[in-house]
């Protein structure tokens, strides 16, 4: 109930030589504790749509209420929903710029107007709950590992205390270790803090593994809204607008389509195989 | 944020301007706006702008995109007006206080003025109708005489193109730095100079680190493509004058020659 949007579209550049319709009447809503992907493909506006979530962009039509708040309401506060509502960006790891670790991640908190010593505590919080040791603290930004990069980044808008967790393509360009870690962090921070997650992805293995809600857009619409167990079964459609399902889940519908009467909504490989033993036993026994 | 600006960028149709060889556009454009200094009479004025329209209709370009090139030099339009209307000499016709206007006043803001904005709009028209590419392209074949002088003109141009190339990709990045950094509740519209300044940090830093990024890949690739500088280089498509590109050069010599030859 926290983040409601109302048949809200988005033109970029209007009245200009490129203008382009982002967003086509967009309907959502982002509740509180969820753990939800938007999956689409290049292009398809989940982008836009991310900025739209915490006022960057302003939609071109349409509401989008914030604890039924309309946000583009006179006197309704930018910075509190920039806090409230955390977009990390893609490769955010570009953005650093202070000179210490510290004081990179205090940057938010400090535009928040917020008191010096809730900002170094929110700042020295965020770093340890994305796995940033405190002999990082002093060190440049610019002098960390990619992936340390990254987290110093994530934990620059942690800091803000955000209901929301915003993340545009979180795992782009890192290595499965990497990947698997900033999961592990973002699971946490899910069920320890109760953040609500909305992240872009195109890893059908990781939607799969971690969203417990999908959201697949095309050409600046929603076109499918579920959970991913509900919405793989839609291969045929998915494929149709350019988007796989697990690898996993790919297995099973194939052994299905042979006859082997199994369930074939298993999204991991742990449920597949229990799933295929089982059928196996069960074959065995007759 | 900042996708407003608008001066140096290509506006795509597919009129006949856009098609003219770059040499003949950047040869017109230097020429037009030589031109523009040449009179001093009201016919003057009528005719360039009247060569400027008939050019700007016949590329396609809205008028309404044009006018926005106009929008960097406002100030200096607005200053330089003001300069001359108030401290022109001459008959007066309204005095208030210590401000004088003058009808020669009045006459000289108003055509230098207009001559500022032609001067302007011509060389927006360019750049509008023409390819960063193509504009180099066309400098330096026009300006490869000046090799015989061992003037590196190549290379020359070679940085311009490749700094041309990266003025939209570091508009976007900035665009994106902003966006960023506004998400984590910075502001670049409020306080004094030295405040807005400081606040311009958190974009800067991270520009100029990913520039120089981008420098030393661009300079690996091509050291990759064993690029050596223009030496013994030729060109997938060489600039070839057609037919259209010799009537555009005497369409503009024509301009010029009546504008010396019979107006004041
Ligand atoms: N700054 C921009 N200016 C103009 N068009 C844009 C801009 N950013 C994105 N677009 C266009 O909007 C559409 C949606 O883009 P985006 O939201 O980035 O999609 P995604 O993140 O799903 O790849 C695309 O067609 C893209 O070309
Ligand atoms: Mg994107």
């Amino acid at each position: 109930m926290s983040l409601i949007l109302q048949n809200v579209s988005f033109t970029y550049d209007r009245g200009g030589s490129n203008e382009k319709q982002a967003l086509t009447n967009i309907d959502l809503e982002i509740g509180s504790q969820e753990f939800t992907a938007i999956v689409g493909h290049t292009g398809s506006g989940k982008s836009t749509l991310m900025q739209l979530l915490n006022g960057l962009e302003k939609a071109t039509e349409g509401k989008i209420y914030f604890h039924g708040r309309d946000i583009y309401e006179k006197g309704f506060s930018m910075k509190e929903l920039r806090s409230k509502v955390g977009l990390v960006f893609q490769y955010p790891e570009h953005q650093l710029f202070e000179s210490t670790v510290l004081k990179d991640v205090a940057f938010g908190p400090r535009n928040m107007g917020w008191e010096n010593l809730q900002i170094e505590l929110n700042a020295f919080q965020a770093l340890k709950e994305v796995g940033i040791g405190e002999e990082l603290f002093d060190s440049s930004p610019l002098a960390l590992s990619g992936g340390q990069k990254r987290r110093v980044a994530l934990a620059g808008v942690l800091a803000m205390q955000p209901e929301i967790l915003v993340l545009d393509e979180p795992m782009a360009g890192l290595d499965p270790a990497g990947r698997q870690d900033i999961f592990q962090m973002l699971s946490r921070l899910h069920q320890e803090r109760n953040i609500s997650i909305l992240f872009a992805s195109h890893s059908m293995d990781d939607v799969a593994e971690y969203a417990k809600r999908m959201i697949v857009m095309h050409e600046g619409k929603i076109v499918l809204d579920g959970p991913p167990r509900k919405i793989f079964r839609y291969e045929k459609e998915l494929k149709q607008i350019g988007l796989d399902i697990p690898s996993v889940t790919k297995v099973m519908h194939r052994l299905r389509d042979r006859g082997i009467e199994i369930d074939d909504s298993c999204l991991t490989v742990q449920e597949s195989a229990a799933e295929i033993v089982q059928w196996y036993r069960k074959g065995a026994i007759e | 944020m900042i996708r407003d600006i608008t001066i140096g960028q290509y506006y795509s149709t597919d009129s006949l301007i856009h098609h003219l060889d770059p040499r003949v556009k950047i040869a017109g454009t230097f020429l037009y706006i030589i031109s523009l200094f040449t009179f001093h009479s009201l016919s003057g004025y009528l005719f360039a702008i009247a060569f400027f329209c008939g050019v700007a209709a016949l590329s396609q370009v809205p008028f309404s995109y044009l006018a926005r090139g106009l929008r960097p030099v406002i100030f200096m339009l607005v200053f330089t007006a003001a300069l001359n209307l108030f401290w022109t000499p001459g008959e007066s016709f309204f005095s208030w206080g210590i401000i004088e206007l003058t009808w020669e006043g009045v006459e000289k803001t108003v055509f230098i003025s207009l001559r500022l904005i032609l001067l302007v709009l011509g060389s927006s028209l360019m750049t509008f109708t023409t390819t960063p590419n193509q504009l180099t392209d066309g400098l330096e074949r026009l300006l490869s005489p000046l090799k015989a002088i061992r003037l590196p003109i190549h290379e020359i141009a070679m940085m311009m193109s490749i700094a041309l190339r990266f003025i939209p990709i570091l508009i976007e990045e900035t665009d994106k730095i902003m966006k960023a950094q506004a998400a984590r509740g910075a502001d670049f519209e409020t306080g004094n100079l030295i405040q807005r300044i400081k606040n311009m940090l958190p974009i800067f830093i991270p520009l100029f680190v990913s520039a120089i990024r981008r420098a030393g890949e661009l300079a690996l690739a091509m050291d990759a493509r064993c690029y050596h500088g223009g030496k013994g280089r030729t060109k997938m498509y060489p600039l070839q004058y057609r037919l259209t590109d010799l009537l555009a050069y005497a369409v503009c010599f024509f301009y010029v020659g009546i504008l010396i030859i019979f107006v004041p």
